[in-house]
């Protein structure tokens, strides 16, 4: 039983635009994504969707729908109602490339900043050899699809664009969770999460967690706990005394260099 | 060496609408401030009152007056004796546990949040635009602060330790044998969900093992970080019953040591 949906969608590039109303029709079990291909193959045919896999793998079609950032191809039209106006817009943090399409390579400038995966230098590759126990909770981070809804759901960056330079995102503070807790790296990046990557902007809100398409607990097992590690490293005075005492200076490594 | 391309200069959208979210966003922050608003009234008064705290015949003592180390403690309330004479309630009569338990919470993970989004609304839901035109977190004073939570974890431990003998205690009856009534049971209620929030704080969760790299090679601690990260899973739901149970326990006792109640008792 199908019925026609009516849209309001964000049409414009370089930041000017302004919403655009449709009519869609709309069949069961419709995703938001087919209403926007149907939106595309009848109507406007110059409206621009990144899209990719269509089943919340490839993480291209992060956009916000009634102000809610989420997937277009995991978004069932069956959660509205037929009579209610599906307010459509690109992530509001990134810059516009063209209607619901923008430009995400903020988050592969922060990606580049991080020390890569760093195992002691007397393993040879296909050397390591790790328990399960030891990998559970890179894990759950590894099963990121890097659709950037976190990045652009974070107040940090999307209400104070002037932070983006102190402030990675919990997108890439995860991946140096990940790499912190991971047992054949041998790196030291807790100094550099609180003043190259901005951890101590997060406070702890949880909405990178609340829109995160793959239910990763980022803010539980990731943020809190790089917070905790980075309390030891920086702020504990105990940790500090002892340290000086047993003479085990800390080694930190640097940020990579030249990434902004 | 390999040259990144820059992209042209791009804007973000404009939007002028702070959210375009249509679901009852606000419900949740407004609640929150006025339990937690409501609680602290009613905390801030009963620790200022210095009556009704100490139930002498049931050996009943309220959470919000343990230790009692005023002079103005009454007979049997100061299990650790009276650190300063007399003096009217101007200070509460257990200042020197109030400090940390009130600094436990403050800086609780947990807590923050939710202040953070009922309070000072950045951000008041997710995606809603905060109305604060500067915005530095927790990376200066005062909020720097917040990293010292461990420290109040470990005073918490002792608190907790110290209203567990409180709840011990209320299980002697009138003539100091064993007995119990309702307010016992509510009062060991309140101490086992204190254990359940502070057993469940991220700070013991890292202390405990969350630290390690190497699970596999330090089992036991793996085991204690299983089961503190279970409890951590609610910690939040921790944190609110426990503002109820104190809440209760000392509502409970107030009654009782006013004469407006009388402890129903099961045995002695
Ligand atoms: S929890 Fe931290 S990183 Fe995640 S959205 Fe909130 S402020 Fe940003
Ligand atoms: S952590 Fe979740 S929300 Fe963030 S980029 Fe990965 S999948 Fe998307
Ligand atoms: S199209 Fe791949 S995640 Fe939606
Ligand atoms: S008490 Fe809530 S996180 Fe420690």
């Amino acid at each position: 039983m199908g019925y026609k949906a009516a849209l309001k969608i964000w049409r414009g590039d370089a930041g000017a635009g302004q919403l655009a109303d449709y009519d869609v029709e709309v069949n069961e079990g419709e995703v938001v994504l087919d209403v926007l291909h149907r939106l595309q193959a009848t109507q406007a045919t110059d409206l621009a969707i990144r899209w990719n896999c269509k089943a919340g793998k490839c993480g291209s079609c992060s956009m916000e729908i009634n102000g809610r950032p989420r997937l277009a191809c995991m978004t069932r039209m069956s959660v509205f109602s037929p009579e209610e106006t599906l307010t459509i817009t690109p992530m509001r943090t990134f810059p516009v490339i063209r209607d619901l399409v923008t430009d995400v390579s903020f988050n592969y400038a922060k990606a580049r900043e991080i020390p890569s995966f760093t195992p002691p230098p007397e393993v040879k590759p296909g050397e390591f050899r790790m328990r399960q126990e030891d990998v559970n909770r890179s894990q759950e981070f590894r099963k990121c699809i890097e659709c950037f809804l976190c990045q652009n759901t974070c107040h940090v960056i999307r209400d104070h664009a002037e932070n983006e330079g102190a402030f990675a995102g919990p997108r890439f503070l995860m991946r140096v969770a990940e790499l912190e807790m991971h047992p054949a790296d041998i790196a030291d990046r807790r100094e550099i999460a609180q003043d190259d990557f901005g951890l101590g902007y997060c406070n702890i809100t949880k909405c990178c967690t609340e829109v995160c398409p793959e239910h990763i607990k980022i803010t539980d097992n990731a943020l809190i706990p790089m917070k905790e590690r980075v309390v030891g490293r920086k702020y504990d005075p105990l940790v500090w005394l002892g340290s000086r005492i047993t003479r085990r200076g800390a080694k930190d490594t640097p940020a990579v260099p030249g990434g902004r | 060496m390999t040259q990144a391309t820059e992209a042209p200069a791009r804007t973000r959208a404009q939007i002028s609408e702070r959210t375009l979210r249509k679901d009852p966003w606000w419900q949740a922050p407004r609640l929150v401030a006025a339990l937690l608003t409501i609680w602290v009234l009613y905390a801030t008064v009963r620790v200022f009152t210095g009556h009704w705290y100490y139930v002498p015949k049931y050996h009943y003592l309220t959470p919000f007056y343990s230790p009692c180390v005023s002079g103005e403690c009454v007979p049997g309330s100061s299990a650790l004796g009276h650190w300063w004479p007399a003096v009217p309630p101007i200070i509460p009569y257990a200042v020197v546990s109030l400090v940390f338990v009130l600094g436990f919470r403050l800086t609780c993970y947990y807590y923050r949040r939710a202040y953070y989004r009922a309070f000072w609304r950045a951000p008041a839901a997710c995606a809603v635009r905060e109305p604060h035109a500067k915005y530095t977190g927790e990376t200066r004073f005062p909020l720097i602060g917040q990293n010292l939570h461990r420290y109040f974890f470990y005073m918490a431990l002792v608190i907790a330790v110290l209203l567990t003998y409180d709840a011990a205690q209320a299980f002697r009856g009138p003539d100091g044998n064993f007995g119990f009534g309702i307010g016992s049971l509510i009062l060991l209620a309140n101490v086992i969900l204190l254990w359940g929030y502070t057993l469940s704080c991220h700070s013991c969760r890292h202390i405990t093992g969350g630290r390690l790299k190497h699970f596999s090679k330090h089992p036991v601690r793996y085991w204690i970080w299983t089961k503190v990260s279970a409890l951590n899973a609610r910690h939040m739901q921790f944190a609110w019953i426990t503002l109820g149970t104190l809440m209760l326990a000392d509502l409970y006792v107030m009654l009782v040591a006013s004469g407006a109640l009388s402890d129903p008792r099961f045995f002695n």
